[in-house]
């Protein structure tokens, strides 16, 4: 093994969050009954004509810019033909020697180290239908026919199973992140090919390649890529060659297996689309695009390192999902604002309130994320912390009950009673009678086992349910303590 | 491209792409054919084209575009009706070995 190198390039196919499909205005949503979302044009009947839909082509731009690729004023769509039954028409409406974008990269982090991965090129097309099988049949259900996608090609310059799962994270964090995408690799909007082969190290010349396809799962990309790698190696060593051919994940094998292959599957034969004039994406465009562009992962991150107190890793937990990072951000916020803290200070902790507290409760699905509490209650109850009405033991009691009742933070605080005791008439007699009760640990503190202190505190938190002011329970203490 | 260029085996190469089912008696006559249309190809490829920008398309400004609006639903019912055959709300075809693209 060690004496090969694997040179791997990814093509990514990632549906565009649009509400209709790329040449007409079917809806464009997953799950419905099949044939639901069809219409003459995504059905390729006779005299139907597609339009393009300026949201995906927004996105396609969104997706240039995050991505820093070059956007082509004047692409053009091209028919590429092959006889399937998921294609209605015949050929897919792609793009091809003049795509929309073009150039570009990933920008990832390998072990820790920076670093980018470059594109070769971004194109629009449409999706094809799906092929159901029902009763022993193949039936279509063309829902996803026509839906739109743009097609990430890498350059092979990645290494190995580990640094193409690395690759396929970052891209579709941004993607997700920019709204682009939605990110599910189960319901297939998220879709990755890999073309996989291997050179003897220090060799420049690239090896017969093979194609796998078909990978749903980041592990499952690793495990394909490493997998094939070693197939591939130990075939030259043994005197063989690498077949060009397109191979799929066999889960349950642990290998890739060849797919039943076609003859001149292979020659698309593209040409320009007459139905679509060239696509053209003036300058004005571009800048409105630039514009509306959401701030990158990478750089909301840096940020909060920077200016919300955060430490990276926090960063990077909170910053997994977009949901999760603009609720953590409207509780930060909303509980600077409240309670007049700093940005630093709000951000710290609410980043432990939502990490520690929150996220346990929280569902994603996609793009969505299903919280257990608004942001502004949580803020509001964080406030109440501040504020002294109450401690932080006593802030995941109300959490809970907030999480249980749907109620803010004051109302259950203020109708349970649980509100600090700050009355230090009130905390003194408590301490009092604890001490009375422990003239043990009294005596040893007053011979200089001060840290019984602790004990005495636990005690007194007890007696008042968790209630009383810390910082009031201590001081009293030691003064009481020093009475005697 | 001039007619020797142009061989059977490419001609069923072409057929079969398409879908055509061409007997061998047909074969010459379309391969004929087809190198008069390529050889047309070729007149045009000779013209010193250096400097002029490529034309794409007959219409050059895009006056296709749409917005997100969805029209009224076309009927599932109808459309159906233009499948070879039904079965359970999907269009029936011959069938198919999973990823054989």
């Amino acid at each position: 093994m060690s004496a090969w190198e694997a040179v791997v390039g990814l093509e990514v196919h990632a549906q565009l969050r649009t509400r209709t499909k790329l040449f007409c205005a079917c809806p464009n949503e997953f799950g419905a009954p099949p044939n639901t979302h069809v219409c003459p044009v995504c059905l390729g009947l006779p005299g139907a004509l597609p339009a393009p839909n300026e949201a995906a082509i927004d996105l396609a731009l969104r997706a240039a810019l995050a991505l820093g690729g070059e956007v082509r004023e004047r692409s053009v769509f091209a028919r590429k033909s092959y006889f399937y039954p998921d294609l209605a028409k015949g050929y897919q409406i792609s793009q091809f020697a003049l795509p929309i974008i073009e150039g570009g990269a990933v920008p990832m982090a390998l072990e820790g180290e920076a670093r980018s991965a470059a594109l070769t090129r971004i194109h629009l097309e449409e999706d094809a239908a799906k092929n159901l099988h029902v009763q022993g049949e193949t039936v279509v259900d063309f829902n996803r026919a026509g839906t739109p996608l743009i097609e990430i090609v890498g350059e092979p310059v990645l290494r190995s199973g580990a640094e193409a799962e690395a690759y396929l994270r970052a891209l579709r964090e941004v993607l997700v992140f920019i709204g682009v995408n939605d990110g599910n690799l189960e319901e297939g909007s998220f879709r990755c090919d890999a073309n996989v082969s291997i050179r003897p190290k220090g060799e420049e010349r690239l090896g017969t390649r093979v194609e796998l396809k078909n990978i749903n799962s980041f592990r499952f990309v690793r495990k394909a890529i490493d997998h094939e790698v070693a197939r591939q190696a130990a075939l030259r060593e043994s005197g063989g060659e690498v077949v060009q051919e397109t191979r799929t994940w066999d889960e349950r094998q642990e290998r890739t297996v060849a797919m039943r292959g076609k003859e001149e599957a292979h020659d698309y034969r593209y040409f320009p689309d007459p139905d679509l004039p060239p696509l053209v994406v003036d300058a004005a465009r571009l800048a409105r695009a630039e514009e509306t562009l959401p701030e990158l992962p990478a750089a909301m991150r840096a940020r909060w390192v920077e200016t919300l107190g955060l430490t990276a890793q926090d960063a990077g937990v909170l910053a997994a999902h977009p949901a999760i990072a603009a609720y953590f951000e409207a509780v930060a916020t909303g509980l600077g604002e409240a309670a007049g803290l700093k940005p630093a200070k709000a951000g710290k902790k609410a980043a432990n309130f939502v990490m520690a507290e929150v996220l346990r409760e929280t569902a994603t699905e996609g793009v969505e994320a299903r919280f257990p509490a608004a942001a502004p209650e949580v803020a509001a109850l964080l406030a109440l912390v501040e504020d002294g009405t109450i401690n932080g033991k006593i802030a995941k009691e109300v959490f809970a009950k907030m999480v249980a009742t749907g109620e803010p933070p004051k109302t259950i605080v203020e109708r349970e009673g649980l509100a600090q005791v700050t009355d230090t008439a009130a905390i003194e007699a408590v301490v009092r009678e604890v001490l009375a009760a422990n003239p043990k640990q009294v005596e040893q503190y007053r011979g200089g086992k001060t840290a019984v202190l602790g004990f005495f505190v636990g005690q007194v938190m007890k007696a008042t349910r968790g209630q009383a002011n810390p910082k009031a329970v201590n001081e009293i203490l030691r003064a009481l303590l020093a009475e005697g | 491209m001039s007619d020797a260029e142009l061989s059977p085996d490419e001609v069923r190469h072409v057929a079969r792409l398409a879908r055509i089912a061409l007997e061998d008696a047909e074969v010459e006559a379309q391969r004929a054919q087809l190198a008069r249309i390529l050889g047309h190809m070729a007149e045009l490829d000779a013209v010193d084209v250096e400097g002029v920008e490529p034309t794409f398309h007959a219409v050059t400004e895009a006056p296709l575009r749409r917005d997100e609006v969805r029209p009224a639903e076309a009927s599932r019912e109808a459309l159906l009706e233009a499948a070879p055959r039904e079965v359970e709300g999907g269009f029936a075809v011959p069938q198919v070995m999973e990823g054989d693209t």
